[in-house]
């Protein structure tokens, strides 16, 4: 259990602090101040010093700080610090020092309620916003009404849903969105592709619906001995995890999905893929030092989908040596630009099109230094959204609800690919 | 209440603000108030005037003035009183909320006067209609037991919140499981403090019935229903709960292991971890073949999805997948590939990710992982670049086939003349000629030829080692070992000790030519060299020479025993401790949870009693805290939440603080390990003549060479038996740290007090600085 948490902001001084347990004094926080955020060599996002254990997650530019003085679970306190942050930002969109000082009775409430005497409790962020209100969430009326309501579901089997949601449309929206790993080698060889993915649903349904969910899951497919459907339409799923909602039990005997939503937005599952993954591009890379003061790139794109498809924001962040002087680019669509404070020449490309392929030419000066330290090429690192392509291959079969009432329901269902930072090709010489 | 409160400064508008007669005036007030004490002022003074603002109907305010109630009961308990008409009040709220408010609040009061009014709203509020009051009602009951057990016991609320896990709500199930086990650790810590502790022994009564604290097997029943219908919170503790559980037999461990595997797709990386730690323990009463293999199949997804969380979790995860690596080595065979490390992976997970691939490298994958580590080992970041030069040495060592690849890469990197990649190689390489001897001499005068860049002393011995060793295939060893011998007074000890040993081999093996180099080489260490062990070895290498040449050969030429990668870094009974305790903080750090936890809590615990009894005080006591008075003077490191803990200097526990950091300072020299390690035992202890006694026996049972960190083991087999002396650590590194190294060389002359255990344990400890 946790006996302390702390916010601090940069320079150490304390935001937040509140002591759950009476194992440790408020000048505990001092402690880490001196210990860790003084201290450039921590290198471990668990520090115990004496008997005290301190467990921070840094964001933005706040600490978030968990303290125990017993052998905690050690995963337990990072989800908590981490469904901190979840909770803050859906409260005051941003997590970081003003936020907090300017939120700090609201994060003392929150506090409140999440953890008692160390124990986290309930964290629906659906169910806390139904009596933990800000002057931007305000449903005091409901409070004053029925708080024996809400405490019963904040602690009941569906704490994620009150029972008397109504809407005049049922509509339920779908999001597929896949981040799309890849780690590729100077040769042009996969390291590693893999897919973590998430899907996101948007319920706005009447009452207590139930809903079963399908996927084009090859475990599935495969045992309704539905043999005729071929091994390349579906997907294999390494590893999948849901919300709370979805009935674990149930996915274990015959893995079918099947839960009663919570109202409005949520993340249904993850899941991790890594079979047959479709890389969205292709890159070629020469580059080369051919004297010391000069590195040549030679940088070739291909975007590697369906031509009806379109690619977005497609960014690449191409390193420089640490002496680079200036950079002249050529590129035939977008905007290369050197950006020497970080090291990396951005080329940035608003669109392309599937099976479109674009070039970019560099030369990057370099100034003379009298240690010549090997320069050690960082990876090549894309950044790219896709819409209505999954890396994967995942495709939603279909969204069922039931319920008691019968009504119709409109799904939709969306599909996106990104990659954000983990996207990265070795630079071949 | 001695002093009339000035007339002017915050407190006295923040005062006016809180009697005023506008509500908001007074709730803005109260928002000032908890600011300022957040920033750390003490706002103790407007105790009266807060409390005054405690009856109102808005929950906000409400609030916040609990929150100011909890912060400084402790320091005004005699005007908690005060409030506790209006807490007792609102405990019969019509509003759960405000019921469960004020029963959360009032049992975390450290005043004792509220206390006696407490019993029975409690006994009420664990029986109220609504679960909610009941889930918050049943972790009061752990906070009173903290506070006062008599309580506890004089009013029956362990019962009660034993009949609690019966409940209808999974959630008050969930928190009635958490309450109990906090209640039974704590209860554990009771009666046992020593007799020679001079503390009063509570009186029995104060703890509870251990029989409460068993779980049967209708208990069980209802834990597995509510495991799959509680928030992921209660899962955790119900998951630990079902770690603590005895199976009866096999069946109700298979029956336990099935009802919790669906766990495993739990979005909470604590709840997959929890689960883990649940099945690990029963699968071990599970004899079912297929049954173990499927269970093993179904662990290793949801740890490889681990490994895509945020990295503070994923290195949570790594650290004990590492630990269930060394039990089943088999159940991530395939996935290396997801282990590979990022650019833009933090430092801590990418050491982590290095030392897991190496423990999965096989012949199947050794191709790909050597491709990895060469790439790795151009990076930019020296520590992890040397631990990828010293991975592809440990890949030699494990895989017979990959040896020879292996070699060919750290040529490769030895081309790069990168000064510390070099100095790495040359180490590395060492341990795969003691593995393999006599197949790679080839490269032997490519290392040569880089002699001048090696300036670390473990590099330049490493060197020497392999010129001794293969002094008679080396044309111009003695040259070589000649100009060591110029530098001799300047160089390290380790490196002095190397270069006499190995120009004495060079001597048995090419005696003609090197009767000069060996005479200057002994004059040089028995006259001019000032560390003892040096000078010992000069003169048993110089009577042996001189008394029996054949003898001398077979010591100092003698057969080697073969190394080997350990396939565990702790021994297999830590192993199986930690593996109960999966996703703990022990399993993190990879020691016992006592090595670090201390009995930190129980003096905590003790020094509240004491403070809450001031007449139990006996001389003892007193003389304590006349020693406590001395050292306490406003003491910033004092941070073992107890104020009246006696600490033996400020140095003293700075040195702990970096002692037990994890990642501190690994460069730091063995010596300070040490002492940093046994004083970090002195702080943890309570009792100052236990302190004493805990600095002897550590410091004679670590001998001051054992600060390598075991996984690397034959690092420091510079010198096998014929070393004669010293390298008895690298040799426990070998055998998996199972029994401590034979005290030859401590600063003490204490014999061991310690058990064999602790031994082990205390060298762990080093191992991770």
């Amino acid at each position: 259990m946790i006996s302390a948490f702390f916010i601090f902001n940069q320079k150490g001084e304390v935001l937040i602090s509140r002591l759950f347990r009476q194992d440790l004094k408020r000048s505990i926080s001092d402690v880490f101040r001196i210990q860790v955020i003084s201290n450039p060599d921590i290198r471990s996002p668990i520090i115990t010093l004496g008997s005290t254990s301190f467990f921070h997650v840094r964001i933005n530019n706040v600490y978030v700080v968990g303290v125990t003085k017993c052998n905690a679970s050690a995963a337990l306190v990072f989800e908590f610090l981490y469904r901190f942050i979840t909770i803050s930002r859906s409260y005051f969109s941003k997590l970081d020092e003003e936020s907090v000082k300017n939120n700090f009775v609201l994060i003392y409430e929150l506090l409140d309620e999440i953890i008692d005497f160390g124990f986290p409790q309930n964290s629906e962020i659906d169910t806390l916003k139904m009596y933990i209100t800000t002057e931007s969430i305000k449903s005091e009326m409901a409070v004053r009404e029925d708080s024996s309501k809400i405490t019963i579901q904040a602690t009941g089997a569906t704490s994620w849903r009150r029972s008397d949601v109504k809407y005049r449309k049922n509509e339920a929206f779908v999001d597929v969105i896949e981040t799309v790993n890849l780690l590729m080698s100077k040769e042009g060889a996969v390291l590693r592709a893999d897919v973590d993915g998430q899907i996101l649903m948007r319920a706005y349904l009447s009452g207590t619906p139930e809903c079963k969910f399908g996927l084009n899951d090859k475990l599935v497919l495969q045992k309704r001995g539905n043999e005729t459907a071929k091994s390349d339409d579906a997907v294999e799923l390494d590893d999948c995890q849901f919300h709370q909602c979805v009935r674990l039990g149930k996915f274990d005997s015959d893995r079918s999905i099947s839960f009663i939503p919570p109202d409005g937005e949520f993340e249904l599952m993850r899941y991790r893929s890594t079979s047959n993954i479709n890389l969205p591009f292709r890159l070629q890379t020469h580059v080369t030092e051919p004297s010391k003061s000069r590195v040549e790139y030679t940088i070739h794109l291909k975007a590697n989908f369906d031509s009806k498809l379109n690619a977005n924001n497609v960014v690449l962040r191409i390193p420089t040596p640490l002496n680079t002087t200036g950079v002249q680019a050529k590129v035939g669509v977008g905007k290369a630009k050197y950006v020497p404070g970080e090291n990396v020449i951005i080329w940035k490309i608003p669109r392309i099109q599937g099976a479109q392929e674009c070039t970019l030419t560099a030369e990057a000066d370099l100034a003379a230094t009298t240690h010549r330290q090997a320069w050690s090429r960082p990876p090549i690192q894309l950044d790219f959204s896709v819409v209505m392509f999954t890396a994967s291959g995942l495709l939603v079969r279909f969204l069922k609800v039931f319920e008691k009432s019968g009504y119709q329901s409109v799904k939709w269902v969306r599909y996106l690919s990104k990659a954000n930072g983990s996207y990265q090709i070795r630079v071949s010489d | 209440m001695a002093m009339a409160p000035p007339r002017k400064g915050e407190n006295y508008e923040l005062r006016q603000q809180l009697n005023s007669e506008y509500r908001d005036k007074r709730a803005d007030a109260i928002k000032r108030v908890i600011a300022n004490h957040t920033i750390g002022k003490d706002c103790s003074g407007l105790f009266p005037d807060v409390v005054k603002n405690m009856q109102t109907d808005d929950l906000e305010q409400k609030k916040l003035v609990y929150l100011y109630l909890m912060n400084y009961a402790k320091t005004q308990p005699e005007l908690v009183i005060l409030a506790v008409n209006t807490f007792v009040k609102d405990t019969a709220d019509p509003n759960p909320l405000v019921r469960a408010l004020a029963i959360r609040t009032m049992s975390i009061l450290r005043a004792e006067k509220i206390l006696d009014y407490l019993a029975s709203p409690l006994s009420r509020c664990l029986k109220d209609d609504n679960p909610y009051v009941r889930k918050t009602a049943a972790l009061c009951v752990a906070k009173v037991f903290d506070l006062k057990p008599e309580l506890c016991i004089e009013y029956g609320f362990v019962e009660t919140l034993r009949d609690l896990i019966s409940d209808g709500n999974p959630m008050v199930v969930a928190n009635a499981v958490a309450a109990l086990a906090d209640i039974y650790e704590a209860s554990l810590n009771l009666p046992d403090s020593p007799p020679s502790d001079g503390t009063s022994t509570p009186p029995l009564s104060a703890k509870p019935n251990s029989e409460l604290f068993i779980i049967d097997g209708p208990t069980l029943t209802k834990l597995l229903v509510a495991l799959n219908e509680c928030s992921e919170w209660g899962r955790i503790a119900i998951l630990n709960t079902l770690a603590r559980y005895k199976a009866q037999d096999e069946k109700e461990s298979e029956h336990i292991c099935e009802r919790v595997i669906p766990q495993f797709q739990h979005v909470n990386a604590a709840v997959v971890l929890g689960a883990v730690k649940v099945i690990m323990i029963h699968m071990k009463a599970v004899t079912r073949e297929d049954l173990i293999k499927s269970l093993t199949r179904k662990m290793a997804p949801p740890l490889v999805t681990l490994i895509s969380s945020p990295p503070e979790v994923q290195w949570v995860a790594l650290r004990n997948i590492n630990l269930l690596l060394q039990k089943r080595p088999d159940i991530l065979a395939n996935e290396m590939r997801v282990f590979f490390c990022k650019y833009n992976d933090p430092p801590y997970v990418k050491v982590e990710k290095l030392d897991i691939m190496v423990r999965l490298a096989s012949e199947k994958n050794v191709d790909t992982l050597l491709g990895e580590l060469k790439e790795y080992a151009s990076e930019v970041d020296v520590d992890f670049v040397r631990k990828a030069v010293r991975a592809v040495g440990q890949v030699a060592i494990k895989i017979d086939e990959a040896a020879e690849r292996c070699v060919g890469v750290l040529m490769d990197l030895i081309e790069t003349r990168v000064s510390y990649v070099v100095q790495e190689a040359v180490i590395v390489i060492k341990d795969i000629f003691r593995k393999y001897p006599h197949s790679y001499e080839g490269i032997i005068p490519t290392l040569c030829s880089n002699l001048d860049e090696l300036d670390e002393p473990e590099a330049k011995a490493s060197l020497i080692w392999i010129i001794g060793e293969y002094a008679e295939k080396i044309e111009n060893a003695d040259e070589l070992l000649g100009t060591f011998l110029e530098t001799f007074k300047e160089e390290s000890y380790p490196v002095q000790l190397q270069t006499l040993t190995a120009i004495v081999k060079l001597f048995l093996k090419k005696p003609d030519e090197s009767q000069a180099i060996v005479q200057r080489v002994l004059q040089a260490a028995t006259k001019d060299c000032d560390s003892a062990d040096v000078r010992d070895r000069a003169y048993i290498y110089w009577r042996l020479l001189s008394s029996d040449p054949a003898a001398a050969k077979s010591v100092v030429l003698a057969v080697r025993p073969p190394i080997s990668l350990p396939q565990t870094t702790v021994s297999p009974a830590i192993l199986d401790e930690l593996l109960n305790e999966v996703s703990s903080l022990a399993s993190v750090y990879h020691k016992p949870a006592a090595t670090f936890i201390g009995k930190g809590r129980l003096g905590a615990e003790e020094m509240q009693r004491r403070a809450l009894e001031p007449e139990e005080d006996n001389a003892r006591e007193k003389a304590l805290q006349t020693v406590v008075a001395g050292q306490q003077a406003e003491n910033l490191l004092d941070f073992d939440a107890d104020d009246d803990q006696p600490q033996p200097n400020t140095s003293a526990s700075s040195s702990n603080l970096q002692s037990l950091s994890m990642f501190g300072n690994s460069s730091s020299s063995t010596s300070n390990g040490i002492t940093s390690a046994t004083i970090s035992n002195v702080a943890k202890s309570t009792n100052p003549l236990d302190e004493l006694m805990d600095l002897f026996s550590t410091a004679s049972m670590n001998p001051p060479q054992s600060n390598h960190p075991p996984p690397i083991a034959p690092k420091s087999t510079v010198e096998g038996i014929q070393g004669l002396q010293d390298d008895h650590d690298a040799f426990a590194g070998l055998s998996g740290l199972s029994s401590p190294p034979t005290t030859i060389n401590s600063g003490s002359s204490n014999p061991p007090q310690q058990s064999n255990t602790t031994g082990g344990a205390q060298d762990d400890l080093l191992g991770l600085f």
